[in-house]
């Protein structure tokens, strides 16, 4: 996973609440079996069958950061959603609240969903329709979304945070604790269902 | 200390723990399906790692399968999935069901319905519905690909401890009335993001009374409002259920699991961090109108006045109007199946509404065992013919049109009666509109062509006497 420290980019508002998985990638692109391609298809319903919808629209293209409503990325667990929303060229979400397999998704590929209460979500979109130029900041060392007249802290799991500034492997730093979980091992219970191979 | 269910089973699964961290867990069981998986094997195999514990690890084909023509049926793209699935298993020496086999199925079923799933351990699946095997007292959640990648490489999983939520429903149902109205109408009450963080135990009388397959469809709908994990506690219910099944313990080890099992639940003076209590006396058959499971109503309601911009646009997509009987809507379709409810119970008692009665002739409906031993099952009783008399479609075992991945899916525009578990936009076909209910209600539309009371079906249609073979 690439670091993540800091990024500056334009909004796209996406002014919905409960926003979900369904909606972020149809699952007729599920398909593949590759982890990229997937931005094409990012909302692919509401890009096809609405004109205004934010994405169509030029004033937004090569805006990076997203925002959008409560409950972002609710539903299925397809972290193809994260995968679409990256590819598209998105570095940050941010919303009031995230479904919570959404979130952990995100983190796991280096996409930052950002959380603030929702009258500052709410500020952020109005700044992104007023002015599509717009330009934020966001400062995960610092902890910070700002912005021209809008200065906020979020909070995020300190944990995920290091993973996320130094671009750890997590599956490695597991790894590193192997006799402890050799040891685990050892003491489950011999009733514990076992699989043999087909 | 006195602890909760999930508190036990967590504590039982730390393998490590350190000040600033998440804990370590470990995990007992690891279920695989063709969707969520290729690239969490890929990106193992190109990082030099092996799956530790294939042992712990079991796959079935689902979500693509065709529910009939078998995998000729399938269009390539998935197809490449199915056989990525094949060739990854084969790889890892993972044990696979594929399409064919006695014992594949929805992932959710199978697991429960092997025995796999136990009292007391940690699951997960790359699959947001994981939540379904808590109703046997398991800790089971939906992970995103690259959590099932550390979970094949470690077999563990570094987690936050979520928060305690006890959901207590009290009173006796009335007639009509299943296990999925109770959890429509707690996620009416809740809303769609109330779970979020939480640890959720249901518990309580009405849950106490449920049959194992009725636990099973509230915990699969834990995730539509936002927890991660719904639990019912062990009791006699699901030692009963669980005795016998090919991968329960047996004899001496029976025993010993059965003491550890009585162990769990709740202490009586175990703290939750909140507590959601229902009255199932007052419960009516629940029916969505919206395109999230919390818009919902009881049938004999109408569609209401919209509030929010969220509201508005759930009643455009789903083109109905205000103040709509939800009795008058006309249907297309309808789909008994899914996770949700497409166990034995839940093809009985749509059957048992549908004998000797025939679907509306402007009504395509169809019925997908959610496993195939529950089509073997359904069919030594002879439910096929009940429902193909009556003008159903019996098919083969998947996911099918729960989400419209393999060829079962609906048109633009059409309106479905669903026993699924998502009303989103476009879930079930793009275009699609979805009302979720329970078999029963959805049958009782099937024979009358619009969404209706189940408890009025008799006085509507009489079955013909003749046809209640
Ligand atoms: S039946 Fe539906 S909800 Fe259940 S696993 Fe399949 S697609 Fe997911």
């Amino acid at each position: 996973m690439e670091p993540f420290r800091r990024h500056r980019g334009r909004m796209a508002p996406l002014d919905r609440a409960n926003v979900d998985t369904d909606q972020i990638i149809p699952k007729q692109f599920l398909k593949r079996i590759e982890r990229s391609g997937f931005g094409p298809f990012l909302f692919h319903d509401w890009r096809r069958t609405d004109p205004d919808f934010v994405l169509n629209r030029p004033e937004y293209r090569g805006a990076t950061i997203l925002v959008a409503g409560p409950n972002f990325g609710c539903g299925s667990s397809r972290e193809h959603a994260a995968w679409s929303i990256q590819d598209a060229g998105f570095k940050v979400v941010i919303a009031p609240s995230f479904g919570d397999i959404f979130a952990t998704n995100s983190l796991e590929i280096g996409l930052l969903p950002v959380r603030l209460p929702e009258p500052s979500v709410r500020r952020l979109l109005d700044l992104a329709r007023e002015d599509p130029t717009v330009e934020v900041s966001v400062d995960l060392e610092a902890r910070t979304v700002t912005a021209e007249g809008f200065d906020e802290r979020f909070e995020i799991d300190p944990f995920a945070r290091d993973c996320l500034l130094n671009g750890w492997d997590k599956v490695a730093l597991t790894l590193r604790h192997e006799p402890d979980i050799a040891a685990y091992e050892a003491r489950r219970a011999v009733w514990l269902p076992r699989l043999a191979a087909s | 200390m006195p602890r909760t269910l999930a508190q036990k089973i967590w504590d039982a699964h730390v393998v490590r723990s350190a000040e600033g961290e998440p804990d370590l867990l470990y995990v007992d069981l690891h279920l695989v399906h063709e969707v969520t998986s290729p690239q969490a094997f890929e990106s193992l195999r190109l990082a030099g790692r092996r799956v530790r514990r294939p042992d712990l690890t079991v796959a079935t084909m689902d979500h693509n399968t065709p529910t009939r023509g078998g995998r000729e049926a399938a269009d390539e793209i998935g197809r490449r999935q199915l056989d990525a699935l094949e060739e990854n298993c084969r790889w890892a020496g993972i044990r696979l069901y594929p399409m064919g086999s006695r014992h594949q199925g929805i992932v959710h079923v199978i697991g429960p319905e092997l025995g796999l799933t136990q009292p007391g351990m940690v699951i997960v699946c790359g699959d947001s519905h994981t939540s379904t095997h808590g109703a046997l007292g398991a800790m089971a959640f939906g992970i995103g690909t690259s959590e099932v990648e550390h979970v094949l490489a470690t077999q563990c999983l570094p987690q936050r401890r979520p928060r305690d939520l006890a959901v207590t429903v009290e009173g006796e149902l009335p007639v009509g009335v299943v296990a999925k109205d109770v959890v429509l109408a707690l996620i009416h009450q809740v809303g769609v993001s109330g779970g979020q963080g939480c640890a959720v135990e249901y518990r309580g009388g009405t849950i106490r009374a449920l049959s194992m397959e009725g636990r099973l469809t509230i915990c699969n709908m834990t995730i539509e409002w936002g927890a991660r994990v719904g639990m019912v506690a062990p009791d006699d219910t699901t030692f009963a259920y669980l005795e016998g099944r090919p991968y329960a313990p047996r004899g001496a080890e029976w025993e010993r699991a059965l003491d550890h099992w009585r162990s769990l639940p709740s202490d009586p003076d175990a703290v939750f961090d909140r507590e959601i209590r229902l009255d199932a006396a007052r419960l009516e058959p629940f029916v969505t109108w919206g395109t999230n499971p919390g818009q919902a109503v009881p049938v004999s309601g109408r569609v209401p006045e919209p509030t929010t911009e969220n509201e508005e646009r759930a009643l455009r997509y789903m083109d109905l109007r205000p103040g709509t009987a939800i009795q008058d809507i006309a249907i297309d379709r309808v789909f008994i199946g899914s996770c949700t409810n497409a166990r034995l119970e839940d093809l009985r008692a749509a059957a048992a509404v549908v004998r000797g009665r025939r679907v509306h002739p402007r009504v395509r409906a169809m019925v997908v065992p959610g496993s195939a031993q529950v089509k073997l099952q359904a069919e030594a009783e002879g439910l096929d013919r009940v429902f193909e008399e009556a003008g159903f479609e019996w098919r083969d075992a998947g996911c099918s049109m729960c989400l419209g991945m393999n060829p079962d899916i609906l048109q633009p525009g059409e309106r479905c009666a669903s026993t699924s578990n998502r009303n989103f936009e476009g879930r079930q076909g793009a275009g699609g509109r979805t009302h979720l209910l329970s078999p029963p209600m959805a049958a009782a539309a099937a024979l009358v062509g619009h969404l209706v009371d189940v408890r009025q079906v008799a006085d509507v249609i009489p079955a013909e006497p003749s046809r209640r073979s």
